[in-house]
């Protein structure tokens, strides 16, 4: 059956995105990205170390002929420095498709939407494929889809902080208010909130410390890869109504005296 | 010639292409170039002479996820 992920008319096979921070090595990321099937990686970008001479470039563990680069602007704060970091990336990539994030504080790292907002519908007037990462606000979630971005990524939870997802009826509301997909990024802490991500509906699921982080970080990798199977199929086969009370699942007649 | 490159100042001869400068920095695989704040095509980079006093960004994909 073919579910693919559609992101901008482009067709994903895996609805699981996956990042390239904090691994223990450039080996076991690698051996991550493999594990989990995702087929979206994003990548960050920063200053040249000018003391660091010929050391590996990070593209040099990223299979891109099957992975799609998605550089963010991660720790940028102002719409001008995430449009600026955009052209860079577009520079470096060969490709205008970017992770948009906007923060507005640095003890929680939650988004600042009105700046996102202003970076967003300039990137789309350059012609960028924009994916927002955003608070758990549908009203913003709608305002990025008008400003024309390709997804929207509400967070769970703070990034990196690993407390699942913290408000699931407004991830609902957000899927049920936009038409574009919606992909949960950021503050996923293990397997189970990944399948409650795709029970709500949503489309993917965005992630990296819940993977680099973790103990095996192969086997989470991996975890990961079925969770996000797990929780489409539960939500594509429609679960049952929540009851107050029991209801037996076998008969009630013909019970042995 | 003095160049400001991410926020270094460097000594640097004369006369230098950006293509030029990212050989000499040991660079091996892709940079992008924001030159006196306005961000480079590739294709820029072996034609564009660096002068005297020019600020330069160099970038790079490192890993991140958020």
């Amino acid at each position: 059956m073919d579910d693919a992920l559609v992101i901008a008319g482009k067709r994903f096979g895996s609805r699981l995105l996956i990042g390239t921070g904090k691994y223990p090595s450039h080996e076991v990321m690698k051996r991550c990205h493999e594990a989990s099937g995702a087929e979206i990686v994003t990548v960050a970008v920063r200053r040249l170390d000018l003391s660091a001479k010929g050391e590996a470039s990070l593209l040099h563990w990223i299979d891109t002929s099957r992975m799609t680069l998605l550089p963010n602007t991660a720790l940028c704060y102002t719409a001008e420095d995430a449009v600026r970091t955009c052209r860079l990336a577009a520079e470096l990539g060969m490709s205008k498709w970017v992770k948009l994030e906007v923060l507005g504080d640095e003890r929680t790292l939650f988004p600042d939407v009105e700046q996102t907002v202003a970076a967003a519908r300039t990137l789309v007037k350059e012609g960028f494929t924009v994916l927002p990462y955003t608070s758990d606000d549908p009203i913003t979630a709608r305002k990025l889809e008008d400003a024309g971005c390709a997804a929207v990524m509400p967070l769970a939870a703070p990034i990196g902080s690993g407390l699942g997802i913290r408000n699931p009826h407004n991830i609902r509301l957000i899927r049920e208010v936009v038409k574009v997909p919606v992909i949960v990024d950021a503050g996923v802490g293990t397997a189970s909130d990944v399948a409650i991500a795709m029970e709500l509906g949503c489309d993917g699921v965005l992630l990296n410390t819940a993977v680099a982080g973790a103990k095996d970080p192969v086997r989470m990798a991996q975890a990961m890869k079925l969770a996000i199977e797990a929780g489409r199929s539960a939500f594509l086969a429609g679960r049952i109504p929540r009851k107050a009370y029991g209801s037996a699942s076998s008969p009630l007649e013909g019970l042995v005296d | 010639m003095t160049l400001t490159i991410n926020g270094e100042r460097r000594q640097v001869a004369d006369g230098l292409t950006v293509a030029t400068l990212v050989t000499q920095l040991g660079v091996r695989g892709r940079v992008a170039v924001e030159l006196n704040g306005e961000v480079l095509r590739q294709a820029q980079h072996p034609e564009v002479t660096l002068r005297d006093g020019d600020s330069l960004e160099v970038v790079t994909f490192v890993g991140g996820g958020a």
